[in-house]
């Protein structure tokens, strides 16, 4: 066994193990640390795969950034644990023969229909980076693009849901003050002659 | 390894997504959790695909459904918040408002 065969076990025990407990998990904090653990093990297989400018990627982006928003959010709500576990083993009897239909019927696909040569030896020159370079700049240059609106569309909605003006806070309003006229701030009243307060 | 290999780790990580959306039906954050497992056993089915084909076409497939779950993490997550904000529970059956 040659030491990409142990690895690439190695590193799928670790990434099934570390998916199946972010899915049973009482404390979702686990299961989100739990879930940086399935990032990192992927990022592995990538990199054993040869695809290392997604596995830094997948780290970067994902752990770095996603998976840091979603710890944010799992610590900022509180959780009612004991009611939200609750009925959790008893959709066992649904999950387990739904899952095992599944792992059975793909299995059945995966392990016979797919028969590719072996891999050709790396005799490019060029690095995994350069490659996916020189094929998202050119032929893949639209879609690109679409992808950087598609985020900026993300952006302004994630602002746009949770965006919460505070009532008790005080503040200039801008526009008012430009607008003033002089009679909203001065009051003329005429007096009659003689009249003493 | 052979590309089999791959496809059948990446199947079983599709099935544990699938799993956990049956087992969490309660609670809102752990089915955005398997709801990213999949994503991520579907990325490593595309990674496979492009490294035991020759073709660095898959890893392209990869790089824009990243960019996609990154927005569907984020716009979730807010909807999320906001839905604590007003129900003060993050649990599913409570998600009645419309009374469907």
């Amino acid at each position: 066994m040659d030491y990409t065969t142990a690895f690439f076990f190695a590193f799928s025990a670790v990434l099934l193990f570390a998916a199946a407990r972010v899915i049973s998990s009482r404390n979702p904090v686990h299961s989100a640390l739990f879930l940086v653990l399935t990032f990192f093990s992927a990022a592995s297989l990538w990199l054993l795969l040869r695809a290392e400018f997604l596995a830094i990627t997948l780290v970067l982006v994902y752990v770095g950034a996603v998976m840091v928003l979603f710890l944010f959010v799992v610590m900022m709500i509180d959780f009612d644990l004991e009611r939200l576990r609750q009925g959790f083993w008893s959709n066992l009897k649904v999950a387990l023969p739904v899952g095992v239909l599944i792992l059975f019927e793909m299995g059945a696909i995966v392990l016979r229909s797919f028969q590719v040569a072996p891999v050709p030896a790396a005799n490019n020159t060029l690095s995994n980076t350069q490659v996916l370079g020189m094929v998202l700049y050119t032929q893949y240059v639209y879609p690109f693009l679409l992808a950087a609106v598609i985020l900026l569309v993300a952006m302004v909605a994630a602002i746009a849901l949770t965006l919460r003006h505070r009532k008790d806070s005080r503040h200039q309003n801008v526009g008012e003050q430009v607008r003033v006229r002089a009679r909203d701030r001065l009051r003329m009243v005429s007096f009659k002659k003689g009249d003493r307060a | 390894m052979t590309l089999s290999a791959y496809l059948l780790v990446g199947a079983t990580l599709f099935t544990l997504g699938v799993v956990g959306i049956f087992m969490n039906r309660k609670n809102l954050i752990i089915l955005l959790m398997a709801i990213e497992l999949m994503l991520l056993a579907v990325n490593l089915n595309f990674v496979a695909f492009s490294h035991f084909l020759g073709n660095a076409e898959g890893q392209i497939f990869v790089f824009f459904i990243l960019t996609v779950a990154a927005a569907e993490a984020a716009i979730g997550l807010a909807i999320l918040v906001v839905l604590f904000r007003t129900l003060k529970t993050v649990e599913v059956e409570k998600l009645d408002g419309l009374r469907g």
